[in-house]
């Protein structure tokens, strides 16, 4: 894998450290919520276990969802804001290619990837983040066409018409979901990176 | 969509409706509104599968001042010009899916006769109407998508008076803020003026080019294609127009008030 200079502050400064923890809880709320919401009116052949939903019923889902939507678009534009003009997005997440993703996920897989160092990103990394950037983005698109399809007639036809939005937001969820399994098993595997989240400590345990 | 959809997937709404029967009884004399707030938070209970931390007061109230919030951004994002999209005939789903809060053989039964259209509040004409007279009014025809609550949607064809035609004819102060509407099935709810006055808000009276029939509202239902179908009453019985805010059926429950799509 490449190897760039490591950065001279902490790997995980305190507004990464505080969107991260708070885009965490919003997108558990948005999740559980939208299952509970997908429920009143299944779009594929199966329905989430209600225990596992929040809000009671659909209209208290659908107050958790259009309350937490607030702090997942406010937070997320916050994050890409100073992500990008403090230079981090470039500095972290740049270069990526899939020759380098490929690489790097068959050194990962044969546990030849290490993580001595957690202000670099491998290139698995870099694209996993990526991503999950741009899935979180068009989570927040899909989700406008659905709530005002009529008032963002741009984004609607974009998509290709408040059905597809339907799909568009189901799909974009489940990678999601998918996202953050794989992200809570490498967490286990890895758990300092947990610490680094929490108090955004440099040196390496 | 309009109110709620009997779907045998439904756990709480047969959950409801049996918690309902057995109470029925012991709560007659109680109002109707009342009945069904007691069975709202009934319903919470019986609801214990699933997170529901809605149950909260405190979590209840910001999560209703959120909604009313978002009320006032929806008010804002409202465009008067921006029409909802139009589909070719062919394009209609059929059969249309009747909707409600309850099932098909209990909508409302109205007599056309001995029908009148109670007209009140912030108007200067306040006499009742009869559907001929509506009849004799410019009427105009659309076919748009009607989006539930839910999720689904389906797109469907109805006519009758430009909404803001009838505003016009009875006089009403259109600097207030809400229409509300009383209907036979006891339904209620209200509406933002901006959206009554919208071009695509129609008072209809015809489904699909046939008198609108009962399972979809007759006599008259109110017609938004810029609103979630539980915003559009059906089997309108009053219209009035008012400066006070008055909720809805649904709405008092917990669905956002402004209903905008």
């Amino acid at each position: 894998m490449s190897q760039t200079t490591a950065s001279p502050k902490s790997s995980h400064p305190r507004w990464l450290r505080l969107t991260h923890w708070l885009n965490a809880v919003a997108v558990l709320v948005m999740v559980t919520s939208g299952w509970r919401i997908y429920n009143a009116s299944p779009l594929y052949d199966f329905s989430f276990s209600n225990s596992i939903t929040l809000g009671g019923w659909l209209g208290g889902a659908l107050q958790w969802h259009f309350a937490a939507m607030w702090l997942l678009a406010i937070n997320g534009l916050v994050y890409l804001l100073v992500n990008v003009f403090s230079g981090r997005l470039k500095r972290r997440f740049f270069p990526v290619s899939p020759k380098g993703v490929l690489h790097d996920l068959w050194s990962a897989l044969r546990g030849k990837l290490g993580h001595a160092d957690l202000s670099h990103y491998n290139q698995v990394q870099r694209f996993a983040y990526l991503f999950v950037m741009l899935d979180i983005t068009l989570l927040v698109i899909s989700g406008l066409v659905l709530w005002k399809s009529v008032q963002f007639p741009l984004l609607r036809e974009l998509l290709g018409g408040y059905d597809a939005a339907r799909h568009v937001h189901f799909i974009a969820m489940a990678l999601l979901v998918a996202f953050v399994l794989v992200h809570l098993v490498m967490v286990a595997l890895v758990p300092k990176t947990l610490l680094a989240m929490i108090v955004g400590r440099k040196e390496s345990v | 969509m309009k109110k709620r959809i009997h779907h045998p997937d439904l756990d709480e709404s047969s959950i409801l409706t049996d918690a309902r029967k057995i109470l029925a009884p012991q709560i007659e004399d109680r109002s109707r509104r009342s009945f069904l707030l007691r069975g709202l938070t009934l319903g919470g209970v019986a609801m214990l599968s699933g997170c529901n931390l809605t149950d909260n007061e405190s979590v209840e109230t910001a999560l209703s001042s959120i909604s009313r919030f978002n009320d006032r951004v929806q008010g804002w994002l409202f465009n008067p010009n921006a029409m909802a999209p139009t589909y070719p005939e062919s394009m209609i789903t059929r059969p249309f899916p009747f909707n409600a809060f309850y099932g098909i053989d209990e909508a409302p039964t109205v007599e056309e006769e001995s029908y009148r259209l109670e007209v009140s509040g912030l108007v200067a004409d306040k006499r009742s109407w009869r559907l001929k007279e509506l009849r004799a009014m410019a009427q105009t025809d659309q076919i748009t998508r009607h989006i539930c609550v839910e999720g689904w949607s389906a797109i469907g064809r109805w006519g009758g008076v430009r909404f803001s035609d009838f505003l016009k004819r009875i006089g009403a102060d259109t600097d207030a803020k809400y229409v509300g509407f009383k209907c036979a099935d006891d339904y209620y709810t209200s509406i933002d003026m901006a959206t009554a006055l919208h071009a695509q808000t129609l008072l209809t009276l015809t489904y699909d080019g046939a008198v609108l029939p009962r399972e979809y509202g007759f006599p008259m239902k109110l017609r938004m294609p810029t609103k979630l179908g539980y915003k559009n009453p059906k089997h309108i019985q009053a219209i009035f127009v008012s400066n006070t805010y008055s909720g809805g059926y649904w709405e008092d429950q917990g669905y956002n008030w402004f209903g905008g799509s």
